[in-house]
């Protein structure tokens, strides 16, 4: 422990604490913009400039460490200048269009501008604009851009794309594509994270908003909406909302009111995919392929363009089970278009997705149908979802709960704990374990599957076959797993992987809380869902006992590889 | 009123002068790191701020060569702009009327060559390809020792760590603390407040007050690869030092009879003494080393079965053989060869030069450790050397330490002939005098002034005029030369011949110790990696905090020297210890790059390698 004094405060403070969390613990609130606790702590912006005393130069409280006797303080005339000057600098460099910005009402820089008072500028505008490729399903806007290094941090250290760079040093500093090459052309894997990370609006999905209400408009198309398990754990915060308050089937309500045809659920296919990869799996473990790679999940597709640009060669073992997104969108335009008697160009089929990828897996060719149509026409995010809400002047609060539609509306549990890392892989062991001996094992026996480290493993066995699946999240981890069973340093036979640290419920596309990691306290909102549904078993989703015995006859079968089923191409992202 | 007054200097003028000189400092201190456009567009824009304004070419020219160099920059230009750019700045350079126009032309052509790539790139691109700004000290230093680390180290009063971190990267820290040249020092960003931190002061003395001498990691498990390394200078024994540390099994082939290399037989005790050299030595060789002196690899044949036995051979063999003077009786008895004089030092064989004559050919460190052992076994010297004192490529400290201890410096001399008598013994050198004239290849050359050549005495004339390779067997058994260079890779290997490695002096000619201990590190992880591994050295120690005091102008502590009067008898260590006052005093003086400035961001600290 160290003795500090902050402003006029004494405080004990552990050895190796930051001036900014030792302030924080003791109720003094220093602001920050850059900051991104051990994601970036480089000190760029200063705005958490303090004095302290003996030192005519200020300090940042960000990494900047306590030591014995130190003497500060956070609001001197000089902090405040220097703070306030600073800050005038950077948005002399940013485009100030608050009242048309997708985080005019999210923005760390408005709230620091609102809080120090800057009402007028001292500086010219200097805005450096970048062509963008605006059909894109993610969006940069440069001359929004303050050059905190967010971005270019959780591509570099979380998820090791490098998709982000310092373009020039000097006086032209600017961030862009690597090699400011045009998005599509590097390895983007679409996860979000840099638009999650980032503090302003200089990030963002491509808003597919305007192309749903024109469908919604449309008297002669039938809207279906599928809603992913993730989005019941996060599409109320934006409106203040507890998880117990923002649930999914408040949320139908909503949906309703605003004019969709049916509310179904993506944890319905969720279990479809269950049952597909489970059996997959079975027969992958029956025919292990020589090279004793696991099989891997497919259903993330950040982690599938991840998979089509760093290891082409992997492909071959990644699942063909399409993804619960596409798989619902091929039931809808097959099998409930026959039962409802819509001609699947009659449908416009929409999911609200956790994620930015989700709008290019829609997109891909390979998930068209032969009449061009695609299996899912729209992909929006939680964050578009809730602006459209917004967009509406509705109060979600006061709208009552009510029950998705049949029968794409009914999930089991284990469904909808797809939405956080290791839950597809509990979900498929749960009915693994059934496919091999006929009865049900209890259903929490696999939750060592459970929990946010980036890398967790799961020993069990079923009918005596020791199986060992391991569940990554993050593609940094995913890349040093796969770096690891490559080499032969580690052995599985199953792993779950998703793109976003914490899963879906840490997607790119959810709502944002600047400088906070959200997915492990979205997690629990999943799992308790599952505990409480009298369905925990993917198998036993009446309505998945159904489209069996009226479509596909069995997993795997001729019908069902050729709806439920694809090829992955690295040609194709 | 009267007819005359004298010149005063108004306070703007002194602030002006005052910023003129802060921009030398921040210039000395330059991010090498820095958009070449940019610099080329505000070198100009400087220099037209320098513009009187009478003539076209400078006033107007300058201006808009800077204009169209900002859009370059801008990535607004065009491959048009370029001629623009190159067709104005040699406008300029033929027709501005004064040097403050021409010259700055004349430079912005010359950045138009040499920056060519960058130009379009940013064209081309619309970025900038040039590499970022690291840590100034660690990324000039060959062998990127963690220097802002150990600097802190020694704040913290941590010597032993300290040392036990610069073994991260480099096994020879006490050599280092005497001799390296410490090019860390050159881009030192203290350069922009005062001057570069004393970087080899701080580690000449934490490798005095460290209390023992620790591996940087410990012995990884053995692997069973084995390893020949052909010579036991510094480059050969890093390389053996890192590849026993990660587990592999290492042997030493050294032709001479002890270890060490020209840090033995080219550098004299008085700059390196012996036991501080052993010191670096025993650790490497309590690693595990094996050694054979004596052992010479003397045939092409003899080489192709070590390669047959080991599972990777390096070559180091330095630059141990003299270069020749080609003048008339140059083969005469009383000259030698600087090399052969410092080897035979190195064995411990003193020649007798008491009271004797002796003339130094050449201006280049060796040139200075031939001269100053002289004076030391007591003869009377004199550096004859072709060109001014002020263009010896020696370190100045070595050239004024010799003028210091009583070497007489015969500058604009060159060589003509070694005068002898009826014996073939060295009477005198006879040289031809010089006059400095215009530059070539960067450097002024000299010419034969219109004077007849004078002869000096001499009993001893020792010819310091470079080093030469031994490689000719190297070259019979199949690897490419240049020269008499090995021409490996920049990662030290040769294509087409797997398993084969070299680095340091052999393949870059004469050059300092940390580039040779440069290249064996880079040997050691490349042959590592070639055996299949991928071992990281790494040495788990935290390093300090930053001090926070504000940094404001402080004196640079030297290195103090023994009086000239004390040292110039006898080989013992010429430069004393910094004291701990000083010390800590020139530790605190860092600014500590690694945690301030872009490194706090990207091309920080490298914890392992």
């Amino acid at each position: 422990m160290v003795k500090i004094t902050m402003d006029r405060q004494e405080m004990d403070v552990p050895a190796g604490t930051t001036i900014l969390d030792a302030a924080e613990n003791h109720g003094i609130h220093i602001p920050t913009l850059c900051y991104y606790a051990h994601l970036n702590e480089i000190g760029s912006c200063r705005m958490c400039l303090v004095e302290m005393q003996g030192k005519d130069q200020l300090v940042t409280a960000c990494n900047t460490k306590v030591s014995e006797g130190m003497r500060l303080a956070t609001n001197t005339p000089a902090v405040r200048e220097a703070r306030q000057t600073n800050l005038e600098l950077i948005l002399s460099q940013h485009r100030v269009d608050c009242t048309s910005c997708v985080r005019g009402d999210n923005c760390s820089l408005q709230d620091l501008a609102n809080n120090m008072g800057v009402t007028s500028q001292d500086y010219e505008k200097e805005l450096a604009a970048q062509k963008w490729d605006m059909a894109f399903p993610l969006i940069r806007d440069n001359s929004k851009c303050i050059k905190c290094m967010r971005c270019v941090q959780v591509c570099d250290k979380i998820q090791q794309l490098h998709v982000w760079d310092v373009l020039h040093p000097g006086s032209e500093s600017d961030i862009g594509v690597r090699e400011n090459l045009p998005i599509s052309e590097v390895n983007c894997s679409l996860c979000g994270q840099c638009v999650t990370h980032c503090p302003v609006g200089a990030l963002s999905e491509r808003d597919d908003v305007p192309r749903m209400m024109a469908a919604l408009a449309d008297p002669d198309v039938t809207t279906v909406v599928q809603i992913a398990p993730s989005i019941r754990a996060a599409w109320g915060e934006d409106f203040g909302m507890t998880p117990k308050e923002g649930t999914v089937k408040r949320l139908a309500s909503v949906l309703r009111h605003i004019g969709f045809d049916y509310i179904f659920d993506t944890s319905f296919s969720a279990d479809l995919t269950i049952m597909e990869e489970a059996s997959e799996f079975l027969h992958f473990m029956g025919d292990r392929p020589d090279d004793n790679l696991p099989l891997f999940t497919s259903c993330c597709p950040g982690w599938v363009r991840f998979a089509k640009t760093e290891y082409p060669e992997l492909l071959g073992h990644l699942s063909t089970s399409k993804s619960p997104q596409q798989m619902f969108g091929a039931v809808t335009k097959t099998w409930y278009a026959e039962k409802m008697g819509l001609k699947p160009d009659q449908i416009f089929s929409v999911s609200i997705m956790p994620c930015i990828a989700k709008k290019s897996e829609a997109d891909m060719p390979s998930m068209t149908r032969e009449d061009g149509t695609p299996d899912v026409d729209l992909v929006l995010t939680t964050r578009e979802l809730d602006r459209m809400i917004k967009s509406e002047y509705l109060d979600p609060r006061s709208f009552p709960e009510s029950e998705l539609d049949d029968p794409l509306g009914v999930a089991s549990g284990a469904g909808v704990i797809f939405g956080s890392t290791g839950g597809v892989m509990e979900a498929a062991l749960r009915s693994a374990y059934y496919f091999v001996n006929d009865k049900n094992t209890d259903a929490d026996t696999f939750k060592a599957a459970r929990g946010q480290d980036g890398c967790r493993e799961v020993d069990t066995e079923i009918n005596g076959i020791p199986i060992r699946g391991i569940a990554v999240n993050g593609l940094g981890n995913a890349r040093h797993l796969i770096e690891d069973l490559k080499a032969g340093r580690r052995q599985c036979d199953f792993v779950e992987v998703m793109a976003c640290p914490g899963g879906c419920v840490g997607g790119g596309g959810q709502p944002i809380h600047d400088g906070e990691e959200w997915a492990a306290r979205r997690a629990p909102t999943l799992y308790n869902l599952d505990e409480r549904n009298t369905i925990r078993f993917s198998h036993e989703n009446p309505s998945i006992k159904e489209v069996y015995k009226e479509y596909f006859g069995t997993p795997l079968s001729e019908k069902a590889e050729a709806v439920l089923h694809t090829h992955h191409s690295a040609a194709e992202r | 009123m009267s007819r005359l007054s004298l010149d005063t200097t108004t306070a703007a003028e002194q602030t002006a002068s005052a910023l003129y000189q802060s921009l030398q400092l921040r210039m000395a201190a330059a991010p090498t790191a820095s958009c070449p456009v940019e610099i080329a567009s505000a070198y100009t824009h400087l220099c037209h701020s320098q513009s009187c304004g009478k003539c076209v070419p400078c006033r107007i020219g300058l201006g808009q060569l800077e204009n169209l160099l900002e859009a370059v920059k801008k990535g607004e230009a065009t491959e048009a702009t370029l001629d623009v750019i190159e067709r104005t700045a040699r406008s300029i350079k033929n027709s501005a009327d004064c040097a403050i126009g021409y010259q700055a032309a004349a430079e912005v052509l010359r950045s138009l060559v040499a920056f060519r790539p960058d130009f379009e790139n940013h064209i081309q691109k619309g970025f900038c390809s040039a590499p970022r700004q690291g840590i100034p000290c660690v990324q000039e230093c060959p062998a990127h020792v963690d220097i802002p680390g150990y600097i802190a180290l020694i704040a913290d009063h941590r010597p032993t760590d300290a040392v036990k971190l610069i073994r991260k990267d480099n096994p020879f820290p006490t050599a280092c603390a005497f001799i390296c040249e410490h090019p860390c020092e050159n881009q030192c960003r203290r350069n922009l407040i005062d001057r570069s931190i004393n970087i080899r002061g701080l580690k000449s003395y934490c490798v005095d007050k460290a209390t023992e001498d620790i591996f940087p990691m410990d012995k990884m498990a053995p692997t069973g690869k084995k390893v020949a390394i052909i010579g036991g200078g510094p480059s050969g024994l890093t390389t053996a030092f890192y590849l026993e540390l990660m587990g592999h099994d290492v042997t030493v082939f050294e032709k001479r009879k002890h270890l060490g290399g020209m840090l033995r037989y080219g550098i004299p005790s008085y700059r390196l003494n012996r036991d501080n050299l052993q010191r670096d030595i025993n650790l490497i060789l309590d690693s595990g080393v094996e050694v054979h002196r004596d052992y010479d690899i003397d045939s092409a044949e003899a080489f192709e079965n070590l390669k047959n036995e080991f599972d990777a051979t390096y070559i180091a063999i330095g630059a141990h053989s003299h270069k020749a003077l080609k003048i008339a009786h140059a083969d005469a008895r009383g000259v030698l060869s600087a090399v052969e004089m410092l080897r035979g030092i190195g064995d411990g064989n003193l020649p007798d030069f008491k009271d004797k004559k002796v003339i130094v050919i050449g201006g280049g460190n060796v040139a200075m450790d031939v001269a100053r052992s002289s004076i030391r076994l007591g003869a009377d010297v004199t550096i004859a050397y072709r060109r001014r004192q002020e263009d010896m490529t020696a370190l100045p400290a070595e050239v004024e330490g010799a003028i210091a201890e009583g070497c007489h410096m015969d500058e604009l001399m060159a060589p003509a002939e070694v005068v002898v008598d009826e014996n073939d013994q060295v009477t005198g050198l006879k040289v031809q005098p010089q006059v400095i004239g215009p530059y070539r290849k960067g450097r002024p050359s000299p010419r034969a002034a219109d004077v007849p050549p004078v002869v000096l005495d001499a009993d001893i004339i020792v010819i310091s005029i470079g080093q030469s390779i031994d490689s000719q067997k190297f070259e019979d058994a199949g690897l490419p030369r240049q020269w008499d260079q090995l021409d490996a890779t920049a990662e030290t290997t040769f294509e087409g011949h797997n398993g084969v490695f070299s680095g340091g002096n052999c393949v870059t000619g004469p050059a300092t110790v940390i580039k040779a201990i440069a290249a064996g590190k880079v040997a050691a992880a490349n042959i590592d990696e070639y055996l299949g591994y991928d071992h990281k050295v790494e040495t788990h120690i935290e390093i300090p905090e930053p001090l926070l005091h504000d940094r404001v102008p402080c004196g640079r502590v030297e290195i103090k020297e023994r009086p000239i009067g004390d040292r110039k008898d006898d080989f013992d260590d010429v430069e004393l210890k910094l004291s701990d006052e000083e010390a800590l005093q020139e530790a605190s003086r860092c600014l500590r790059c690694d945690h301030f400035g872009y490194a706090a961001f990207r091309e920080g600290r490298q914890r392992t390698w």
